[in-house]
């Protein structure tokens, strides 16, 4: 669906407490116009659990539990489950977590409650670092980036949680990316008719955390899938395809843009540049990108 | 009405599935686990209509206890030891949330090394969390205890969550008659629930999001008249049971043979039976002794504690838990009402049945006979050997 016809009816009000280009209510904006009015967020502590705005205002129009930062896919189950003893199971349930909730502390709730089959949607915004704690590290970093808990860039790669969720045989697993908005709610609807744990992860350019201009969050986003950093693809029935400018490059179509267009107008990824060339650490992070495309084209062609 | 033979833990499970809870979520862990084996078994039976969610961590019971009873649905889970200390942050999400959750709590000790015997350091250490406990000395009073709690939490002038605490293996596991009402006679007694509040499509709400110090300080305010007002709720409640269905245990305490007693002794849990038999005992030899056994230790029976300590002022506290650094959590409280308001009372503080030690009323007779006898201190380790 293009842009102009997404629902007109706004979720995410005016008034609330994001940050001038912020990704995540970006990409919610989008969710919950694809989600509709029955919808039941629940949010553990993240970035949006300040944008909704305090108490006693909010600035969403759905029902919202805010919950513990590892608690949201087990709080997704105790809704679920009530619902469906209220006989209202067509009401979406829905986890809205950045990336340290999914990652890393929430990681053993979500994979509990998807080995349970819970029919929920959770979504992952994945900034990348811990921000609303001032960015810090987080399992879903990328090798090299700057954050406050590795100043002299991270040692590791970033943890494959797609491959984390694929593994649990989910019924539906996607990434998006925020700059993407129709890619974003034409997968969030897919979602809709499919029965059981769905997972959909959004690349987030987060500008405060990532050290880059407010006003260039969409280019950042296509940036990272134009350069091949961030992968769109969709698992479904136990196939996994590319999409969008991603499935281009996959078919060699489109050759990717050099990293370093995307990693240049990072902050966080200075230090590779000045005062001289990192090539060590480039090179590595371009030897991973390819090495995590040969993986993903071998999953996709199986 | 019928008698049934059964253990603490498949009466608790019983009780729970008379109260027809709509969710369900736990996980095993000794000695509770005979509780969720026996839900399991109700629900894959249809004899329990309910969703029975087997998360994978204690943290995600009562997670999902707290997302389902924010649904608007009556919620139970059960645990033990560890796994309530795991719980222990949801615990104090549940009761900010004012969301009227029922748990049993089979008490047991914390490792390491590992122990699986009675000890009430695991549900001492939430006591902060602004639940509701219950401690109970035999299975009836498990059985009517779970019931009558969702009738005092659900009720609009409380709405806090509640903990039934039972002693591993000493209740848990130990088969004893309980009558067993009618189906019918419970539905009378506790309606469907009501929520006060619920994440509904209808009427969109944020619960739980960022709140300024003025706002946060009103809901600890509100949490405490909600424990305040529980006063009154669980003698109504238990009154209301003994009218209906015939069997009391007394309402936030149980009074025992203490109206002439010069030595008057405070325990909790299974504890309080022992104490009863060793009261009897010793009246037979002419010494008056008495029975305060504390039902509820949230809300803290202050009034009643005060009261009695005004009739006698020789208290003997049992204590199957430590605060260490300082004393049993159950001695150090009642010092702590009775201080200003009973001048002339003295609590002598007994530590004993950690980690599953055995107290008899042969071990409480001796404790009375120390205080008589002028041989107890401020706090005795009884037991040590």
């Amino acid at each position: 669906m293009a842009i102009k016809d997404f629902p007109i009816e706004e979720y995410v009000l005016p008034g609330n407490a994001a940050c001038p280009g912020c990704p995540s209510t970006m990409g919610l904006r989008t969710v919950l116009k694809a989600l509709g009015k029955k919808t039941i967020l629940t949010i553990p502590a993240c970035c949006t659990a300040v944008i909704q705005s305090w108490y006693p205002y909010t600035s969403f129009n759905v029902p919202t539990l805010n919950i513990a930062f590892e608690a949201a896919a087990s709080a997704a189950s105790g809704i679920a489950a009530a619902l469906k003893k209220l006989g209202e199971e067509d009401i979406n349930v829905v986890v809205w977590a950045g990336d340290g909730g999914t990652y890393d502390i929430g990681l053993q709730a979500l994979s509990g409650a998807i080995e349970r089959q819970t029919n929920f949607l959770y979504i992952c915004y994945n900034n990348q670092i811990y921000s609303n704690t001032g960015i810090q590290r987080s399992g879903a970093t990328p090798y090299a980036a700057w954050t406050t808990t590795t100043v002299k860039g991270k040692k590791e790669f970033r943890k494959d949680i797609g491959e984390i969720i694929i593994a649990h045989h989910v019924p539906y697993a996607a990434t998006a990316c925020v700059s993407y908005p129709e890619d974003l709610y034409n997968k969030v609807k897919k979602t809709m008719g499919i029965r059981g744990p769905k997972y959909i992860e959004i690349l987030a350019p987060c500008p405060p955390g990532w050290r880059f201009s407010m006003d260039k969050t969409v280019e950042m986003g296509k940036l990272a899938v134009e350069t091949g950093a961030w992968i769109l693809y969709e698992y479904e029935n136990g196939k996994l395809s590319f999409n969008g400018i991603s499935k281009s490059i996959a078919e060699g179509k489109y050759k990717p843009k050099p990293v370093e267009d995307w990693l240049k107008l990072q902050g966080r990824f200075s230090h590779l540049f000045k005062p001289e060339k990192d090539i060590v650490r480039i090179n590595a992070i371009k030897d991973h990108i390819r090495d995590t495309w040969e993986h993903y084209k071998k999953l996709a062609s199986l | 009405m019928k008698v049934v033979i059964d253990t603490g833990n498949y009466i608790a499970a019983r009780a729970a599935m008379m109260a027809k809870p709509k969710v369900v979520a736990a996980y095993p862990i000794t000695p509770q686990t005979t509780i969720v084996e026996g839900i399991a078994k109700y629900v894959e039976n249809d004899e329990l209509d309910a969703e029975y969610i087997c998360v994978e961590s204690e943290h995600s019971a009562m997670s999902a206890c707290i997302g389902a009873a924010a649904t608007g649905v009556r919620t139970f889970t059960a645990t033990s030891s560890h796994g309530l200390l795991l719980m222990h942050e949801m615990l104090h999400w549940a009761a900010l949330a004012r969301l009227p959750i029922v748990m049993c709590n089979v008490n047991r000790a914390i490792g390491p090394g590992w122990n699986i015997w009675c000890d009430e350091n695991d549900s001492i250490a939430q006591r902060d969390t602004g639940w509701l406990q219950f401690y109970c000395s035999s299975n009836q009073e498990v059985f009517d205890t779970v019931i009558q709690a969702y009738k005092i939490v659900e009720n609009e002038k409380v709405l806090l969550p509640a903990m039934i605490n039972l002693g591993g293996f000493i209740l848990s596991h130990t088969s004893l008659p309980v009558r067993i009402p009618e189906q019918k006679e419970v539905d009378e007694f506790l309606p469907p629930y009501e929520p006060k509040w619920r994440l509904d499509v209808n009427h969109p709400i944020t619960h739980g999001n960022i709140i300024f110090p003025d706002d946060y300080y009103k809901i600890r305010y509100n949490m405490q008249l909600a424990q305040d007002n529980s006063r009154k709720i669980i003698k109504e409640v238990a009154r209301e049971w003994r009218e209906k269905f015939g069997t009391y245990h007394g309402d936030l305490v149980e009074e025992y043979r203490c109206d002439d007693a010069e030595l008057v002794i405070l325990a909790m849990g299974a504890i309080g039976a022992e104490a009863k038999v060793a009261v009897d005992k010793i009246r037979k030899n002419g010494l008056k002794v008495g029975l305060l056994r504390i039902r509820a230790f949230r809300p803290f029976p202050e009034e009643e504690i005060i009261g009695m300590a005004k009739k006698c002022n020789k208290l003997l506290v049992i204590d199957r838990n430590i605060s260490v650094g300082n004393e049993g959590a159950l001695a150090g409280e009642t010092r702590a009402c009775l201080k200003d308001r009973v001048e002339d009372a003295n609590v002598y503080g007994f530590i004993a049945g950690l980690g599953g030690k055995d107290v008899t009323y042969i071990d409480i007779e001796k404790m009375c006979k120390m205080v008589i006898d002028g041989k107890a201190g401020r706090v005795e380790w009884y037991g040590l050997g």
